[in-house]
């Protein structure tokens, strides 16, 4: 076989072989990205065909849309303050379970990533359920709560506890962030530590010198994916609290869902879909600057 | 002399001193993690206890953990009060097709990626990455219409045909596999005249079974906890799966709680013992995939 003859036919196969997904990625999103554009720019509503309306559907967004303001402010709530807690959390958990002094960890591990393994809608009946009180405040949440002393909150049914109820009921079920941790955590050489206990490093020392910066890649990655997952957080909202009380976990994606599938105004709520792909690729660049992972490249 | 004797059992002193602090820590550490696995295991031991209580013991005070009679008749409701058999055949019919679909065309396109040397590749490498970041809900609209306009909405094909096409988390994760494995092998069968597929298909893939049982499992959950998907593309309550058909019948007033518990048990436990049986797996594919979606 002549060498020429081998690359054509290596840039055939390749082709080839790749073809399920170029023609995927051409069917299920580029053209889908590219009509959610257009649609944006018009009215439609199933019944008659799209009306060009240029960029109508964006000026009433950004001016006239107080619901807009209201679901972007509760998803970037959970983004900022949902995505730190559960980052936060899961990270001390992880720190415990790779401790050197204690002995038998693996078993506790397991515990942590279970609740990762409940479907997500049976995480969302099953939170209801603990934050139900039954109107005789009979719910686990608060009676638990009581055992040390605390009244707790209507949770779900009070405006101003509900996004807290949902981050922590996130951070229950994020165990893969632990077992993702765990896996960076193991891989910081031995030697790094031992050099710095020779220097009398302590416990703070080592996790602030050696443990955090040399994770730094991973927390990076789980912060990241972490935002993403949350700019898309659907099913809570939808299954658990309808968006209320008072539209206070009304999220960004039940929004878009409500006015395409509910409202049928596919074009306003495509014009809602690009702005949140717009913020969703912002964060995820803001994230990865503040982490200086695109200096570093440059 | 006498000073270094002094300071020796100074010395000795502070290590007994600082082996206790030692130990004290070690205690507090373990009484931490002791709480927090407490914090964590509680939820999941009320879904298991809820699931076999009396209606009037849901909301007791004091709580409740091991109800007075053991109510198993909660499994049977959960499986007779709502069609349960029918959305599971339905969520299995579709996984069937998910998983089937995600095999073929995930290990291909990887294939192509890590083993071939073509132009462009490298380039299409980054827009499978830069997908991996898209919101569902910018192509689900345009989806939606499209399988609409084809009369596919109501059916399970916009559930599972797109599934043939690659998905971009399970084509990264392939491909870091495939990388892996030596050119060598694949160069001396190719001299040896064997054709691209056959090198795909003889040798490459069954050097990665771990890989390709991971893609299988996580091809299983996302269809498994699937909520979105088949909440806009199915429209009639015959076609439901066990995701969509136990919002249904919470969404109503006055739940039932200690049946849709036993029905929450019923849908978890495949999961646990998928994940028991297979743990490395799942370890191997969580860096890769988001698992909560």
């Amino acid at each position: 076989m002549k060498p020429i003859n081998r690359t054509a036919r290596s840039q055939i196969n390749g082709i080839l072989f790749a073809l399920p997904w170029i023609l995927g990625f051409l069917v299920f999103t580029l053209y889908p990205l590219l009509q959610a554009f257009y649609y944006s720019l018009t009215k439609y509503n199933l019944l008659k065909e799209p009306k060009f309306i240029g960029l109508s559907n964006y000026i009433k967004i950004f001016t006239d849309d107080s619901l807009f303001l209201k679901v972007l402010y509760n998803t970037l709530y959970m983004v900022v303050f949902g995505v730190s807690i559960s980052i936060v959390v899961t990270l001390l958990i992880s720190l415990l379970l790779n401790d050197k002094r204690l002995k038998g960890t693996a078993g506790f591990r397991v515990m942590f990533f279970i609740p990762t393994l409940v479907p997500t809608i049976i995480l969302c009946v099953l939170w209801m359920l603990i934050y139900n009180s039954g109107g005789s405040g009979g719910g686990l949440m608060n009676q638990m709560l009581a055992l040390v002393g605390i009244k707790g909150p209507e949770w779900l049914g009070d405006q101003h506890w509900s996004k807290m109820a949902l981050i922590i009921m996130r951070t229950w079920g994020a165990g893969n962030l632990i077992i993702i941790f765990l896996g960076g955590l193991q891989s910081i050489s031995e030697e790094l530590y031992e050099a710095l206990s020779i220097d009398g490093g302590n416990f703070l020392q080592k996790t602030f010198y050696i443990t955090l910066p040399m994770l730094k890649p991973i927390i990076v990655y789980n912060v990241i994916t972490s935002i993403i997952v949350t700019m898309q957080n659907f099913n809570e909202a939808f299954i658990m609290t309808k968006g209320g009380p008072a539209d206070s976990t009304y999220m960004y994606a039940l929004y878009v869902y409500r006015n395409a599938f509910q409202y049928s105004n596919m074009g306003y709520a495509s014009a809602l879909s690009w702005i949140m792909l717009v913020i969703t690729l912002a964060l995820t660049l803001l994230a990865l600057k503040a982490s200086g992972w695109l200096n570093e490249s440059e | 002399m006498a000073g270094q004797v002094v300071s020796k059992t100074q010395n000795r002193k502070k290590l007994n001193l600082r082996g206790r602090i030692n130990y004290v820590e070690t205690g507090i550490l373990y009484l931490i993690l002791l709480l927090l696995t407490a914090i964590y295991v509680i939820p999941f031991l009320w879904l298991l206890s809820s699931s076999l209580k009396d209606p009037t013991e849901i909301f007791r005070v004091p709580i409740v953990w091991i109800p007075k009679t053991l109510r198993w008749d909660n499994f049977v409701r959960a499986t007779t009060d709502i069609p349960f058999f029918r959305y599971l055949g339905n969520t299995l019919l579709i996984i069937v097709g998910v998983v089937t679909g995600s095999l073929i065309s995930n290990t291909l396109v990887a294939y192509s990626f890590a083993k071939i040397e073509w132009k462009g590749r490298n380039a299409l490498f980054i827009i499978v990455l830069i997908t991996m970041m898209m919101p569902y809900q910018i192509v689900m609209i345009p989806q939606f219409l499209f399988f609409h306009k084809i009369g596919w909405t109501g059916t399970f094909l916009p559930l599972i045909v797109p599934h043939f096409f690659g998905n971009a988390f399970f084509i990264f994760l392939l491909r870091q596999f495939f990388v892996g494995i030596p050119n060598e092998i694949s160069q001396a069968a190719r001299i040896d005249g064997a054709n691209e597929f056959t090198i795909f298909s003889r040798i490459v893939l069954p050097l990665c079974k771990p890989a390709i049982t991971t893609v299988a499992i996580f091809a299983f959950l996302n269809t498994w906890n699937d909520f979105l998907g088949p909440l806009i593309f199915l429209t009639s309550d015959k076609k439901y799966t066990l995701a969509i058909g136990i919002q249904q019948i919470m969404s109503v007033n006055d739940p039932r709680w200690n049946v849709l518990m036993a029905a929450g048990v019923l849908m978890t436990a495949p999961v646990l013992i998928l994940f028991f049986l297979l743990q490395k797996y799942f370890i191997q594919g969580i860096a890769f995939t988001g698992l909560k979606g």
